[in-house]
Parts: C-alpha cells; sequence; structure tokens
C-alpha cells in the first residue's frame, strides 16, 4: 500500500507542485538541405545549471491548479461577469479543457452506470428462466462483449459506425438523410460512446446478479406464489430487495470504472467531440512535448473526483457494515 | 512444407547470411539500440543498420507509429535505453531543448562515411543528425476524373473548391476532396500548412508569444472549412491511412498526401482498377494568391545519444553510417523514399516532393516550442469544424491553450 498507492500520489501532488524551469534562449542557424534559417533554441549548458540547482523546477503553489488547463480561475471569474444567460455561461466553462473533460466524464459515468445495472439486471433475469441446457450458451454469450478488449470492441463499434460502414450507411437509409454521419456530429458520438459503454459493461452487472439470482430464497417465493402474487410482483418485492447489496457493489465498482473511461475515445477517434479525465491527462503525457506537470494536476483532480463520486456509496457501505455489526 | 513459411525461412536464412557477411562494419565492440517511425523507408535504413550485427556486437532497432512518445524517456536516462534516434524536424526539436543528443562532428572526424555535406544538419553551428531523406505532403489527383469532369490540374486551393464543385454537379463523386484532417496532430499540420500559404508567421519576432489569431489565421481556417465541404462527413475522424483507403476505393479525386505515402498509391496494391494508372503525384498547392505553397518540407536523419559510452556512440555511428550508404540503393529502394542520398534516381513517386522543393515550400520549423503550438492547435481546432465557435474565438483559444503549456514548460 506504502509503495503502490501512497508513494505515487505523493509524487504525483509534488510534481502538481511544481513547473519546469526558465529555459534559456540562443539565436542559432540551422541549416538543412533545404537551406540555412536562423532559429531560437534552448542553450542547454545554462537551463543544465538551472536544473541542477533546483532539480524538482520551480515550485508555483497552486498555480498549476487554477490556470487555463484546469480548474481556469480567471476564465470563470470573466466568464461569469460577461455572460447574460446561464446558457452562455454554460458555453463558455464548455470551452475551457478541464471542465468539457468533467462534463462528458460525469454525464457519462451517470448515464451509462444505471442503464448498464438494469440492462444487466433484464438479461439475468432473463438467462435465469431459460430451460437448463440452454443457459450455458447464452451465458458465454452475454459474457462476450466483456471478454473482448475494449480498444478492439470500440474498434469494431467504430468501422460499423462509418458513413460507409453497415450501421451508418443503414441509417442513412432509414433516415433518408445520405449526409448523416454518426462521427460527424458531438450528441451522437456521445450516444455511440455511451451504447459501446453499456453494451460493454452490462455482461459484468449481468454476472454478478445472476450469481445473487442462485441464492434466491426459494420459501419466499413460493409463499409469494401461493399469496398468488404475479411474476412482476415477485421481482419488486423478493428479488429485488434480496439483490439490493449487490447493485450497490456493481454501482460501486461501475462507477469508478466509467468514472476513467477512455478506450473508447481512443477507439472511436473521438477526441473531437469527447474527452474525458483520462483522455485529456494522456494526451497531455503523449506527443513530442510532454506536459508532466499539467498531467499530474489533472490527476489530483480526479483522485478527489474519484473521492467525492464514492463518498455516498462507501458511506452506505460502512453504515450497512456498521448495523450488521 | 507451406509454401509461404518455407519462404520465409529462406529469406531469414539469406538475412542471417548477409548479416554475417557484413558483420562489423568497422565496428570492434558496442552496443547499437535504435528508435524511429515506422515507414518503409525508415524500415530499409533500420534493417541496413541491423545487419552489422555480429561479433559480440548487438544492434537493435524499435520502429514504431510511437516513437515521439518513447524518444525523449528512451533517451533521458544515464546510460540511455536507445543509442539512436531517428527524427525528422520536428521531433529533433526536444531532443535539442533538452540536451539529449551529441554534436556528430568528432565521429565525423575520425570515421568519416560515404555522405555528401549537403545531408549534414547543423544548428548553431554543430552538426546533430545526418539526414537522409526529405519529404512533403503535396497534390495527388486522379487524370481520369479530371478528363470527364473537363478540368485542368488545379494549381491552388481556389481551383480545388472550383474543381470540386464540377465534379459533384456532374455526379462523379460525392466528397471528391481528401485530407487527414483528424483531431489532434493531423488537422493542426493542415492548418499550419495553409497559414504559411498565407503567409503567417507562428511566433511574434525573437520571441515565444504566438502570432497566430490574425487575418492569416482566419482566411486558413475558413479556407479549411470550404474545403471540408467537399470532404467525407467523418473528416474529423480521418487519418493518413483511411484517406488513402478512400483514394484506393476511388472515392476522392483530389489529395493532399505525404510523399512517403503516396509512392505506393502507384503500384496499384489494394487498389480498384484504373485508380493506381489514373493517380498523378503533382505539386503542392498555393492559396490566396500567394507564392509559397500551402506545405512544409521535412527531412529524415539519424541523431545519437549524449548519454552513452563513447563506444556505443562510435557503434552507432558506424552502424548508422552503414544504412545510409549508397550502396543500398536499388530499384525497390529508389522507390520508398526521395533519398538525399548519392547515386539516387529520381522515381516517378518522387515528383510531388520534388515539385514541392521547386517550388520554395517553407520547411516545418525548427523551434523549440513549435510543438507546443501544434499540440494546442490539435486540441483547440475541432470546435471550429464542428460549428461550434467562430474562427477567432477558435485562435483565441488556440493561442491561450499555447500560454498555458509554453508558461509550465518555461518558454513563457
Amino acid at each position: 500500500m506504502l509503495l503502490f498507492i501512497f508513494l505515487p500520489i505523493i509524487s504525483v501532488v509534488t510534481q502538481s507542485l511544481h513547473i519546469d524551469h526558465e529555459q534559456v534562449f540562443v539565436e542559432v542557424e540551422n541549416c538543412d538541405f533545404f537551406g540555412c534559417k536562423k532559429a531560437m533554441a534552448v542553450d542547454t549548458e545554462a537551463t543544465e545549471q538551472l536544473r541542477a540547482e533546483q532539480p524538482l523546477g520551480r515550485f508555483v503553489g497552486l498555480d498549476n491548479y487554477f490556470n487555463r488547463s484546469h480548474l481556469a480561475s480567471s476564465e470563470i471569474a470573466t466568464a461569469w461577469k460577461n455572460s447574460d444567460s446561464f446558457g452562455e455561461f454554460y458555453d463558455q466553462v464548455y470551452n475551457l479543457p478541464l471542465y468539457r473533460a468533467i462534463i462528458f466524464t460525469l454525464v457519462y459515468t451517470f448515464t451509462v452506470t444505471p442503464l448498464l445495472i438494469i440492462l444487466g439486471f433484464l438479461i439475468a433475469i432473463g438467462v435465469n428462466s431459460l430451460h437448463r441446457h440452454l443457459k450455458g450458451f447464452v451465458i458465454f454469450f452475454s459474457l462476450l462483449p466483456m471478454i473482448v478488449t475494449p480498444l478492439v470492441g470500440s474498434l469494431i463499434l467504430f468501422w460499423m459506425i462509418d458513413s460507409r460502414g453497415i450501421i451508418g450507411s443503414s441509417l442513412q437509409h432509414l433516415f433518408n438523410d445520405p449526409n448523416l454521419s454518426l462521427k460527424a456530429s458531438t450528441s451522437l458520438t456521445w450516444i455511440t460512446l455511451m451504447v459501446y459503454g453499456v453494451w460493454h459493461s452490462a455482461p459484468f452487472a449481468f454476472v454478478i446478479f445472476y450469481a445473487g439470482l442462485q441464492t434466491l430464497p426459494q420459501d419466499t417465493l413460493e409463499s409469494a406464489m401461493i399469496d398468488g402474487a404475479s411474476r412482476w410482483e415477485r421481482i419488486r418485492y423478493v428479488v429485488i430487495p434480496h439483490l439490493m447489496p449487490l447493485v450497490t457493489f456493481v454501482a460501486l465498482i461501475q462507477l469508478m470504472d466509467n468514472f476513467r473511461v477512455f478506450e473508447p475515445i481512443v477507439g472511436f477517434n473521438a477526441s473531437a467531440h469527447a474527452t474525458s479525465l483520462s483522455s485529456i491527462i494522456f494526451s497531455d503525457l503523449g506527443g513530442e512535448s510532454r506536459l508532466l506537470s499539467s498531467a499530474s494536476t489533472t490527476s489530483v483532480l480526479t483522485i478527489l473526483g474519484v473521492i467525492v463520486l464514492l463518498s455516498p456509496v462507501l458511506y452506505r457501505t460502512w453504515r450497512d457494515w456498521e448495523r450488521k455489526v | 512444407m507451406n509454401p509461404v513459411l518455407k519462404k520465409t525461412l529462406v529469406a531469414a536464412g539469406l538475412m542471417a547470411a548477409s548479416a554475417s557477411a557484413y558483420a562489423g562494419c568497422g565496428i570492434s565492440a558496442g552496443n547499437v539500440n535504435i528508435i524511429g517511425n515506422e515507414f518503409p523507408a525508415i524500415q530499409t535504413i533500420g534493417a541496413g543498420a541491423v545487419a552489422c550485427a555480429g561479433d559480440g556486437v548487438e544492434v537493435k532497432a524499435n520502429l514504431t507509429k510511437e516513437h515521439k512518445d518513447l524518444q525523449v524517456p528512451g533517451l533521458t536516462g544515464n546510460p540511455a535505453e536507445y543509442t539512436v534516434a531517428i527524427v525528422a524536424n520536428s521531433s529533433i526539436v526536444p531532443l535539442m531543448n533538452d540536451g539529449l543528443i551529441r554534436p556528430l562532428d568528432d565521429l565525423i572526424a575520425k570515421h568519416g562515411g560515404n555522405f555528401n555535406d549537403k545531408q549534414k544538419i547543423s544548428i548553431g553551428g554543430k552538426t546533430m543528425a545526418i539526414g537522409f531523406m526529405a519529404n512533403a505532403q503535396h497534390l495527388v489527383y486522379r487524370k481520369d476524373i479530371l478528363e470527364q469532369a473537363g478540368i485542368e490540374a488545379p494549381t491552388t486551393y481556389e481551383e480545388v473548391l472550383a474543381a470540386a464543385d464540377v465534379i459533384k454537379e456532374k455526379g462523379l463523386m460525392k466528397y471528391p476532396f481528401g485530407a487527414a484532417y483528424a483531431a489532434g496532430w493531423g488537422i493542426a499540420q493542415e492548418f499550419n500548412n495553409m497559414f504559411l500559404g498565407f503567409g503567417g508567421e507562428f511566433f511574434k519576432e525573437g520571441s515565444a508569444m504566438p502570432n497566430i489569431n490574425n487575418e492569416m489565421g482566419v482566411n486558413a481556417l475558413n479556407m479549411m472549412k470550404s474545403l471540408t465541404d467537399h470532404m467525407n462527413p467523418d473528416f474529423l475522424t480521418l487519418n493518413n491511412n483511411e484517406i488513402n483507403a478512400e483514394w484506393k476505393a476511388g472515392n476522392v479525386a483530389l489529395m493532399q498526401m505525404w510523399g512517403s505515402r503516396a509512392g505506393p498509391l502507384l503500384d496499384g496494391e489494394g487498389s480498384a482498377p484504373g485508380i493506381a494508372d489514373n493517380t498523378i503525384l503533382a505539386a503542392p498547392l498555393t492559396v490566396g494568391g500567394g507564392s509559397i505553397p500551402a506545405t512544409t518540407l521535412w527531412w529524415d536523419g539519424f541523431t545519437i545519444a549524449k548519454n552513452i559510452s563513447d563506444e556505443d556512440a562510435e557503434a552507432s555511428y558506424l552502424a548508422m553510417v552503414n544504412a545510409i550508404d549508397p550502396s543500398i540503393m536499388n530499384a525497390e529502394v529508389a522507390k520508398q523514399a526521395v533519398w538525399m542520398i548519392d547515386g539516387y534516381e529520381p522515381t516517378p513517386a518522387s515528383a510531388g516532393v520534388f515539385a514541392t522543393i521547386n517550388a520554395g515550400a517553407k520547411p516545418y520549423p525548427m523551434i523549440p516550442y513549435e510543438s507546443l503550438l501544434h499540440t494546442a492547435l490539435g486540441n483547440e481546432l475541432p470546435d471550429f469544424f464542428s460549428g461550434k465557435e467562430s474562427a477567432e474565438k477558435t485562435l483565441a483559444d488556440v493561442e491561450a491553450a499555447y500560454e498555458t503549456a509554453a508558461k509550465e514548460k518555461g518558454f513563457l
């Protein structure tokens, strides 16, 4: 715990409080096949010396947290002052990278999690009422979306929804709109990502609920039947209360999972329309110039986000546990 | 035995044989580990270096699309993981910024090498890289489609718009124009091209302050927007590979493509019938009445890590010099790139890049903070193309995002 959780968090927090040294420039002449040109370059020796004096970089306190790439305090203040309506304010906030990522991440998390719990539950109920010879076969197929690697799964769907792909061109026929493209519109991209999210994670909920169904108290069920309870009433008053602790468990795991949504955004090439907290950290870390401080700051904010998000569920679990003890 | 397997084994055997025949390349000791991009020309160079392995000298090559993400961390350690980085004029900059590569002048003086002076790439008077090929984005067009539409090959973006209109009107194609406008690096590069075409300068003179939110920037964005009307509506997700696939399928008649990737379109592999024969690699386009083409020139070359032993550095230098020796040139290799190596005879695949050089295109700038601006453009431009923002607002966002990043990196 100390080595794998505590120390990395300390290092990320430290990094987020620092930025790189001021770069010392020199003007040099660069020559290549295409001729010579004067340009700026970094004086590595001078910069090296600065680095040796202060290996961590320049300490800036919480500046990284409040700059435009993160909480953007001054941009938010200006937006609040200059906008006449809430819609206008929202547009300006949505234009800031971190808020855009948070908005997508939250919408994704709170749409996908309930839907996948409902879908997983319906599949579990359906499979449970099948004939026992069919069960094994159907269970295997229901689990496939979870077995498929997320990136591969999203790529398959990505090709199918291409405007020349099978789903894409069918939709064009269906709506009689040859320019309809699921990838070109922000809202359709969001819907696609969420459908993919539900498709990918529902089997997880299904497996847990199906296991739970095997422990249903048969006596209660039979007495409910004798009392004339319909199938719906039995599900409502016997099955759901019995599975409730499992719902909490699935919600907890899936909230955490969906909060760090990442692979579908890469797989669907969707960064033009949707960014998540994980995807902006990834883009800060990639490429030719890596922005380590910016990535660390976003990471710390993500950790805080997870804590806030999970606190109600954790509190509930803790209270249940206390009550039992 | 399965014939494919048999061929592979024979090929492997031949390679092993040739490796031992070349073994040494004059290397007495040391290890070589190469990081670089993965297109065919670089594969050839990598294989040439690996052929020097033997007699206790180990030569490894990691040629991957992710080279940009790997090269800085891979050369930072002491000793560095990689001894050689194959770079382009954009990717040498982060290595220079952090002082991760060594000047090659001593090695050149000691070991020489069969290359010409033009191949030496010098920064501040020191040779930091040896170049071996040039690259550029330029126009590719379908002769047959333009003939059917009764139009001349376009030389400006304005003519491309007119040509695309005619092709659409005549019902020849739905989306006649193609270019890699995927969000991220690709669309930012297209903006850079267009911005230079309009005569823009990315930074205020002598400083790291951005200089794109101006008339040239707005014109560049508006021209790109007009072009997207003639592109597949999924354009924000389409990279070079997908655009090339569209070309091979016959869905595109005019395309902006890299010289290094346009060559394979001529040999017809994977193309629908009749497309390769009608594919013409042409000069880059100008825009807005300007004379500088709206594109950038690129070179690829090798650099040697600083944080390695002198023995490894010498081994790396010798292996790479062997890999770019004029003796590698043959008909197959000549087709892979526009080589800057002596003895290279231009092939039809090089027509576009040579036309770009002759048209006086500007090289992609080797400036320490250029890649930060490139990243900011890649993240912010899609808002303009999905219709959420005006051009001015988008460019202001790009400058703000760039300034935040540049402050963090200590450039501002």
